[in-house]
């Protein structure tokens, strides 16, 4: 294989992108999937979305956007699912429609050609910036280290929230912390990974690495290794087939969590456990 | 010196346009035991939540191990009060073991950014031993039975440390077999430690022998209060659920 692709910056960036796409990703993945808060990481992600296209809209830093919106669609979502005031599945939906609606209106009033915008849609891992990979490296240390100072906390609400509110922890700062932690790094990989491919690669790692383990810790390690795979063996087949390289990341994850499911030891527990009488 | 560890006076607590608890005070002494039996809404539940701080007063006043009940005192006081709730129904696929859930009833005490010492992890498995499921400490808490997985929540709620003991119906929805051994852990748990206990149950032949007063709750109020041997009487109880038959009634006494 011809290697010397490596030599140019741009390759060398979408590694690096790759390498803390996949760790940070992964890592909010396993927050979500662990949680069943599927829903609400879409939805987010879709806000980020409307937020990057807003920016472009009236030209200030698309990142800024998403970040804002990101971050003020998980301040809203959290107390409408925590509070019961409606259903969550309601409340959620009413975000995410008004976040895609919200898109959709700032792409249509956007002037002229819209070829940003809906690179932000697809992402493109080969033109990261040195200035977008900063901020990317920055939420990777930042998410990667907040895990590991409050890994028994996040292990408590992620596994048993009302029991960890229940025993004196800060449970809903917790929860709160992990939703604008889903927020933080969805705006950080949007660019490389696009809009509406982001949540995959979010969802898909950790819910292949799901499969696999019992073990918390074992689980985050598997979920950034399936992520950094995903966005690696993605570039390497948008490189040689020349496909898009977003799309490729997320198919190669889809894969992962496929042959995950296949071979996971649980299937046979979930047998085993509709055999049992119960007890 | 004043034993008393819970004053409640006047309490009011309604979800929406429910009034879950009306009017009710209550005061318990260190170390007492006790039961609350009532119908379904009776508020018995909520009666827990206002002390562990879970529930929020519309009106009234809760003193708890010396602190008043408040935002700012409530994550304090979950620390030094062990709740064991209903058997809840929990993922299979969860990544955590016996040993780990068990554990988190030490979070709360151990504070931010501290981990677990060795001496913890070595009261965990004393408790484990101690509630009869060593056996199962390495295994998924989504693979117990609904006794295993409460008798877990027991020793989750132990190795806590606790000064008040809050079980919400601990027996609810578990084999016949599993709940006699709760029952008899709730009584050996006391008779060793004497931690102030209140136990919500539906089931009167679970009621533990040392149950030193017993609470009848209906519609958000207390409606009677007593020794257990006349709270138990046959009449008391067919009022207390609403003209219930005295065969019915007989079907649920000790």
């Amino acid at each position: 294989m011809d290697l010397s692709i490596f030599q140019y910056q741009f390759m060398q960036n979408a590694v690096l992108a790759g390498l803390l796409g996949g760790i940070t990703c992964a890592v909010i993945g396993v927050f979500v999937v662990t949680m069943h808060l599927s829903f609400i990481g879409v939805c987010i992600a879709h806000a980020a979305f409307a937020g990057a296209l807003l920016g472009l809209w009236l030209g200030f830093e698309p990142l800024i956007g998403a970040l804002l919106f990101s971050l003020a669609a998980a301040a809203i979502i959290g107390p409408m699912a925590d509070r019961g005031e409606l259903n969550p599945d309601t409340s959620i939906g009413i975000v995410f429609s008004l976040m895609l609606g919200l898109a959709f209106l700032f792409m249509g009033l956007m002037p002229g050609a819209r070829s940003e915008a809906l690179s932000l849609f697809w992402g493109s891992i080969l033109t990261v910036t040195r200035h977008n990979l900063i901020f990317l490296a920055i939420t990777t240390a930042v998410i990667v280290g907040l895990v590991v100072a409050f890994y028994k906390e996040i292990q408590a609400v992620l596994c048993h929230r009302e029991v960890a509110l229940a025993v004196g922890i800060p449970a809903t700062f917790v929860f709160y912390g992990l939703l604008f932690s889903a927020g933080v790094t969805i705006t950080a990989s949007l660019q490389s990974i696009g809009g509406l491919l982001i949540y995959s690669l979010i969802l898909n790692p950790a819910a292949a690495a799901y499969q696999l383990t019992y073990s918390l810790k074992r689980m985050l390690l598997i979920a950034v290794g399936f992520g950094v795979i995903s966005c690696w063996a993605g570039l390497a087949i948008s490189y040689t087939l020349d496909t898009p390289s977003g799309a490729s990341i997320v198919i190669t994850s889809s894969v992962i969590f496929g042959l995950a499911t296949l071979f996971s030891p649980k299937r046979k527990v979930k047998r085993w456990r509709q055999a049992r009488p119960a007890g | 010196m004043d034993s008393t560890v819970i004053r409640i006076r006047d309490v009011v607590v309604s979800y929406r346009e429910d009034v879950a608890l009306q009017g009710v005070s209550l005061e318990m002494r260190k170390g007492e035991f006790l039961g609350i039996i009532g119908p379904n809404g009776a508020g018995k539940t909520t009666l827990l939540t206002v002390i562990n701080g879970l529930g929020r007063l519309v009106h009234g006043e809760a003193w708890v191990l010396g602190s008043r009940v408040n935002g700012t005192s409530r994550t304090a006081l979950r620390k030094r009060i062990g709740y064991v709730a209903q058997v809840q129904k929990i993922d299979p696929r969860l990544p955590i073991n016996v040993r780990e859930t068990v554990m988190v009833g030490c979070y709360g005490r151990l504070g931010l950014l501290r981990r677990p010492t060795r001496a913890q992890w070595e009261r965990v498995d004393n408790v484990l031993e101690m509630v009869g499921i060593a056996h199962l400490a390495r295994r998924p808490i989504g693979h117990l039975s609904g006794g295993e997985y409460q008798k877990a929540a027991i020793a989750r709620a132990l190795v806590q440390q606790p000064e008040i003991f809050l079980l919400d119906e601990p027996t609810a929805s578990i084999a016949p077999q599993a709940q006699r051994e709760i029952m008899s852990l709730i009584q050996l748990i006391h008779t060793e430690y004497r931690i102030t206990t209140l136990l919500v149950t539906h089931d009167l032949r679970q009621l533990p022998l040392i149950c030193d007063r017993l609470l009848l709750m209906k519609e958000g109020k207390i409606w009677r209060e007593g020794a257990p041997e006349s709270m138990l009487a046959e009449d008391v109880l067919s009022e207390l659920y609403n003209g219930a038959t005295s065969a019915e009634t007989a079907s649920l006494c000790p």
